[in-house]
């Protein structure tokens, strides 16, 4: 546990749908953090996000050594000393919790990535979803709004599914069309909900190739783990997910702000 | 630190010059249509420019119009207009914004120049090496205006060119030479049509040389420079000023390598650049390399306009072999084997593929080449979506954020 006089180091994610930040102790231990909406304040959004980790890990700003900032609103960041993107900060959050040559899913409210590590680390390749939020949390979202279920019981009724309805669509307009009619055909809500899911997975796993380990990152894949089940039933592979998957990203900026500030320290010396 | 800054670059000092040439081709077509003085053939960029300016054609280059209307951003707004005729957002978006701006009677010429519409054509002169889009485009027109439509049908995705292909070209390249005298009113003048052979020959070798000085470490100059700097080898292909524009920019160049100039200060790594342009967004793009301290230093595009097959000796065939050996034309191993002496010559480190949504003949991420290259190479790809004009296909923060993560990548390794 930490206490006042520790040094900390900062990752904040201002994704498009949620701000993540995460703070860690000089072991790169996780020891305080937040998710809230992003809305439409990104710097307001950050602060508060900071202020809830700072009180989670028991420290005073003062001892923030330095701040790395990540996501879509990377660059409202007041208080961060440096930028670096998701792609980058998912890998690196990932790795440290994987340290393996890996395939990275990361399943976010806007977009979605596949990126490749090799066993050192570094990366091999990364593909970001195309402009279309198919397959992406705002798809599900905007699913959930048109079936008129709360996101968060999603989970638990793809889990019921006795008979997975399929939708063919690439298309969130076309796929709520397709809803509509699986609906008036009669089928269950939660068969659903389950091709709902699957049509995520599908998305996902046409961006690329899965090799060596894969591991799931990810708001989606945080509030949704019956996906993660669903891609290891489909890949028959077994999947890492990391022990708070929405956070990946903000961990990730947090240990470039570690590294960032032991090489300011060498250069000072 | 991946944050962008404020750019400051030395200037390259022929752009007046560069600047001058394409406003003189607008007003020597606007002066022409006027006065009826000369006869006006517009002609596909890879088309049989030299035939036309041997016959004494004005040539006019429709898709030059596009990439303007693109680049002054007129194109999204006018695209939507060909939409409605039926010619499909999927389409080429140099088709779809050019008669657009037709039927909206708006030009970036005016803009410009100050002249109020592009000039009526005589004839259409078209050749399907690039695509077939080419050909749908001056076909709307020849109806629309009541004007001749003539064209040579290339052999596409080809790998080794032969004897079959180039006689074939050549005969019918030779061809167009009734139905454009019947136009002209002229008769063929096979001196002057070797003239314009020689001077585009003369311009390709120039132009190569001017895109070789990429090469230097530090390069030059970037390939959002070279899409400007490469106008007068479009418009004024087989004229005496297309030829001595780059007679003027090579030693230029040159002293600049000499100087030891950067296009991009403190370039530390070298991209090449596969695919159209974004028309619209070449500033912020190239700010964004620059920023991050990355010059695109070659392109296949731009080595597009490289014809140095053509011969005065043998004009009709020469035209031929130039025309069909290009990138566009060709299969996807040979393609993969120009990337890779490209690379061999201009040591990028890695390759950005740009996927435009209306373009599939310049998008060649669309049959697994760039994975292949990655591996054959060795080198790291990226894959960003987008459009040479119509931007409603492009999410530019999207593309930001892949480029600035290529780039952090690339300084991983
Ligand atoms: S090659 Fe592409 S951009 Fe050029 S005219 Fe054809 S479709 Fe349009």
């Amino acid at each position: 546990m930490s206490n006042d006089t520790d040094e900390v180091f900062v990752g904040v994610d201002v994704g498009a749908s949620r701000t993540k930040v995460a703070i860690l102790d000089a072991a790169a231990n996780l020891i305080g953090y937040d998710v809230r909406k992003s809305g439409t304040d990104f710097a307001g959004t950050a602060d508060l996000c900071m202020e809830a980790s700072l009180d989670m890990a028991a420290v005073s700003r003062n001892k923030i050594q330095y701040c790395v900032s990540t996501g879509y609103g990377r660059k409202n960041v007041a208080f961060s000393r440096e930028t670096k993107t998701e792609i980058s900060c998912h890998a690196r959050g990932c790795y440290h919790y994987f340290p393996m040559a890996m395939t990275i899913i990361d399943i976010g409210g806007q977009d979605n990535k596949v990126i490749k590590l090799d066993d050192q680390g570094r990366r091999i390749n990364f593909k970001m979803n195309r402009k279309c939020a198919a397959g992406t949390g705002a798809f599900l979202e905007e699913m959930s709004a048109r079936l008129d279920i709360p996101l968060e019981e999603m989970d638990a009724l793809a889990r019921q599914s006795t008979e997975m309805v399929e939708l063919g669509s690439y298309c969130t307009v076309f796929s709520g069309t397709e809803v509509l009619e699986k609906i008036r055909q009669g089928k269950k809500v939660p068969d659903i909900v389950k091709g709902l899911f699957f049509s995520v997975i599908k998305r996902v796993l046409e961006m690329d190739s899965l090799t060596d380990r894969v591991a799931m990152t990810g708001g989606v894949v945080e509030h949704n783990p019956y996906l993660v089940d669903m891609v290891r039933e489909i890949t028959s592979r077994d999947i890492l997910v990391p022990e708070h998957p929405q956070l990946t990203g903000a961990v990730g900026a947090a240990l470039f702000a570690r590294e960032a500030a032991a090489a300011e320290m060498i250069r000072d010396e | 630190m991946t944050e962008e800054k404020k750019v400051t670059r030395k200037k390259i000092e022929a752009t007046e010059v560069c600047k001058k040439i394409m406003a003189d081709h607008f007003y020597e077509m606007d002066e022409a249509v006027r006065t009826r003085s000369k006869k006006i053939a517009w002609c596909t960029s890879v088309g049989p420019a030299e035939l036309l300016r041997g016959m004494g054609f004005l040539v006019y280059f429709p898709e030059n119009h596009g990439a303007m209307l693109g680049a002054t951003r007129m194109a999204t707004d006018l695209i939507p207009y060909a939409n409605a005729l039926g010619y499909s957002p999927d389409i080429c978006s140099y088709l779809t914004c050019d008669i657009g701006s037709y039927l909206q009677k708006k030009t970036p010429l005016k803009m410009a120049y100050n002249i109020e519409s592009v000039p009526r054509p005589d004839v259409l002169v078209y050749n399907t090496n690039q695509c077939r889009d080419v050909q749908d485009w001056f076909a709307w027109y020849s109806r629309e205006l009541n004007v001749p439509l003539v064209g040579v049908h290339t052999h596409r995705d080809i790998g080794d060119i032969g004897p079959t292909q180039i006689k074939d070209i050549a005969v019918q390249i030779e061809d167009l030479v009734p139905q454009l005298e019947q136009v002209s009113g002229g008769k063929f003048d096979m001196d002057r049509f070797k003239e314009a052979v020689g001077y585009s020959r003369r311009t390709s070798e120039l132009w190569r040389a001017c895109l070789e000085t990429a090469a230097a470490v530090p390069s030059p100059w970037t390939f959002f420079d070279a899409t400007i700097h490469m106008g007068p080898a479009v418009v004024a292909r087989g004229t005496r000023e297309g030829m001595e524009y780059y007679e003027l920019l090579l030693p230029e160049l040159e002293q600049r390598i000499r100087d030891g100039v950067a296009a991009v200060e403190g370039e530390r790594h070298r991209l090449y650049w596969e695919g159209m342009p974004i028309w619209g967004k070449l500033r912020p793009l190239s700010e964004q390399f620059y920023s991050l301290k990355a010059c695109v230093v070659a392109s296949t595009y731009c080595n597009s306009w490289i014809f140095d097959q053509l011969d005065p000796a043998k004009p009709f065939e020469s035209m031929a072999v130039a025309y069909t050996e290009l990138f566009i034309v060709r299969d996807e191993p040979f393609k993969e084997k120009y990337i890779a002496d490209c690379l061999e010559k201009f040591k990028f480190d890695g390759i950005v593929f740009h996927d435009a949504k209306t373009c599939p003949n310049n998008s060649n991420n669309r049959y697994g080449m760039p994975e292949r290259i990655a591996k054959n190479l060795g080198i790291p790809v990226l894959t960003i979506n987008g459009d040479l004009c119509d931007l409603r296909c492009y999410s530019e923060e999207q593309a930001k954020t892949n480029i600035e993560a290529f780039i952090e990548q690339l300084e991983e390794t």
